[in-house]
């Protein structure tokens, strides 16, 4: 058994070590966020939060995460009670398919909880890695922008008038 | 007896420091050093178009953008922070904007800032920009490089002041030690292709800039030529017979990585090395060929690892051993710091038993000196360059913390590098993961 701390809950996970993150997400936590997308780590779309910094689940085996903190999207919030960065990509409509927003929403959390109000090119810097084949990158990083300003108070949340 | 020692050598030191620095000033503008153009030289606008064609490889083997340029900033523009020892030097901008580049600069003013290292306004420059390679450029291929520069857009870019604690008077003492000028003279002991890759090696592509180390006053040591450096944190590896690649290069397998980053016996040209193959990619072949001649002769019968780990090669004696070792082993949960079970869970899906990653074995980032490069390329991965193909390796920066990365470092070094354990892991483990900041300055 292998203890998992996800979004601030522990976890006791029957699996084998070696398996990635994001089976035991999906199909033991029915934690579907995270989403498959290459099973390489050069897409992003399973990406989560490990000890703060955006990490590939889809590659990393739960061997190396007992007693760290891992967040999910479902830590940021849920459909009623959406997060603020959740709520600035609804703002922003942020998604097209939609199926790299999960990993894309991730990765932007990282960056705000180190950096509240980062420039336009250290979030085209710290993004780059999030591939979205529908092409809304530039909602996207209206979408980050727009939270750093909601999660400092500088405009409120919700939706635009 | 002994106390009084230090009391007489430090005086004795200031005063030659004292002599030098003075030596030093008056040398700093030798009448033989004032412009040799009129004030305002506008560059001749009917370069011939071959001239600029093979002033735009020579540049390339020179790899002028890749410090010329800031990260994101216009090509050659300057504004790309240097970090040295002796404090920051900022990429000068050399596209021919006549106020912030060098529109103003004559040919004869381009070349002997490349033969001697000094600026149009007779000003020593600093040897982060080195002289004490392209000296030895023949006249003809500095004037193709001028004609390619020349014909570049002009881009307004002011450089950033230099913050650097050596005063530029002092670099006249430098030049006197270490600076040989001239061109080289061909060895008649080998052919033709082995000579012209010794000039490209030795001059324009300055590869011992990174690949020779430097004593305390910043200049390569002479008899450790190409025994490897260091660049940017990064490990520059020898090039020599002491060269660590764990199998032979071939002539083959070197014009294959410079020119495409990637050799399958060998691996991924990453870090500063990337932006050197991709400027070789765009250079007829016949040149990076003449290197890779020359440099697969100064490695010759090299002593590296190579002895013990060719067994594991492709095809060796100890190739079925990998297989063995795939990520079907069961692996024990309590074994979250065990560098066997890191690699077997975390890498050997990719590396393991010839799948697409490489074999380490067959890498020189587990056989080379220090582990800069692997725990570098483990952090933050292979990425190809922006909007091109090439090879990828996904970061681990976020998956392996401090007490697992160190520990999966020790063990890839014993288990596939062959060698001795590297000192002080953790303390480059520390180095690597302190976050980038670039001082770069980028013209807008």
């Amino acid at each position: 058994m292998i203890t998992l701390n996800v979004n601030g809950r522990a976890h006791e996970v029957d699996a084998d070590p070696a398996t990635p993150l994001l089976y035991v997400l999906r199909n033991d936590l029915k934690l579907n966020g995270a989403k498959f997308g290459c099973g390489l780590g050069q897409c992003g779309a399973c990406t989560v939060m490990v000890d703060g910094e955006a990490v590939y689940s889809c590659l990393t085996p739960i061997l190396l995460l007992q007693g760290r903190a891992i967040k999910t999207l479902e830590g940021l919030g849920s459909a009623e009670r959406p997060g603020p960065l959740q709520q600035a990509f609804i703002d922003e409509q942020a998604a097209q398919c939609g199926y790299c927003i999960p990993g894309m929403i991730m990765r932007a959390q990282a960056l705000l909880e180190r950096n509240p109000s980062p420039s336009d090119d250290e979030i085209r810097a710290h993004m780059n890695p999030g591939l979205c084949r529908c092409g809304t990158h530039i909602r996207i990083l209206r979408a980050v922008h727009r939270a750093s300003k909601t999660m400092q108070g500088a405009i409120p949340g919700g939706k635009r008038a | 007896m002994e106390r009084t020692r230090p009391s007489k050598i430090i005086p004795a030191l200031i005063g030659a420091l004292a002599v030098a620095i003075g030596f030093a000033w008056a040398m700093d503008r030798h009448a033989s050093f004032a412009s040799t153009a009129s004030p305002s030289s506008p560059p001749d606008a009917t370069y011939d178009p071959t001239l600029i064609a093979k002033g735009a490889w020579l540049a390339a083997i020179g790899n002028c953008n890749t410090c010329h340029t800031a990260s994101n900033g216009r090509t050659f523009a300057g504004g790309r922070a240097l970090s040295t020892p002796f404090g920051t030097i900022y990429a000068t901008n050399i596209t021919p904007d006549p106020e912030t580049g060098i529109g103003r600069w004559s040919r004869s003013d381009f070349l002997r800032a490349m033969q001697q290292g000094v600026d149009r306004e007779g000003r020593h420059l600093y040897p982060a920009f080195p002289y004490d390679h392209f000296t030895h450029v023949a006249d003809e291929d500095v004037n193709a490089i001028y004609a390619f520069l020349m014909t570049r857009d002009p881009v307004r870019a002011q450089t950033p002041a230099n913050r650097i604690l050596v005063p530029r008077p002092a670099i006249a003492v430098w030049k006197a030690l270490y600076l040989k000028p001239g061109p080289l003279v061909p060895d008649a002991a080998h052919d033709a292709s082995w000579n012209r890759g010794r000039y490209l090696v030795d001059g324009l592509a300055h590869c011992g800039a990174c690949h020779t180390p430097r004593n305390a006053l910043g200049a390569e040591k002479e008899r450790e030529d190409l025994a490897g450096g260091t660049a940017e944190g990064w490990q520059a590896p020898a090039l020599n017979e002491t060269s660590p690649a764990p199998s032979l290069w071939t002539t083959e397998q070197l014009v294959a990585y410079l020119r495409t980053g990637f050799s399958a016996g060998h691996g991924t040209a990453a870090g500063t090395m990337a932006p050197v193959a991709h400027n070789l990619s765009t250079v007829p072949e016949v040149e990076v060929k003449a290197i890779a001649v020359y440099i697969a002769a100064r490695m010759g019968a090299s002593t590296g690892a190579r002895a013990t780990a060719a067994g594991n090669a492709p095809g060796g004696p100890g190739a079925a051993e990998w297989s063995a070792r795939g990520e079907d082993v069961p692996v024990d949960a309590n074994k979250a710091t065990d560098g066997d079970a890191i690699y077997r869970t975390a890498c050997a899906d990719c590396h393991d038993g010839g799948r697409r990653g490489i074999a380490l074995d067959l890498s020189t980032s587990v056989t080379d000196t220090t582990p800069a490069n692997l725990i570098r390329v483990t952090l933050d991965g292979i990425h190809p360059r922006e909007g091109e193909k090439g090879e990828l390796m996904p970061a681990f920066r976020g998956a392996l913390d401090d007490t697992q990365l160190a520990p999966l470092i020790v063990f890839l070094r014993t288990r596939f590098g062959h060698a001795p354990p590297w000192q002080d892991v953790g303390g480059e483990v520390a180095r690597a993961k302190r976050p980038l900041e670039s001082e770069d300055r980028k013209s807008s």
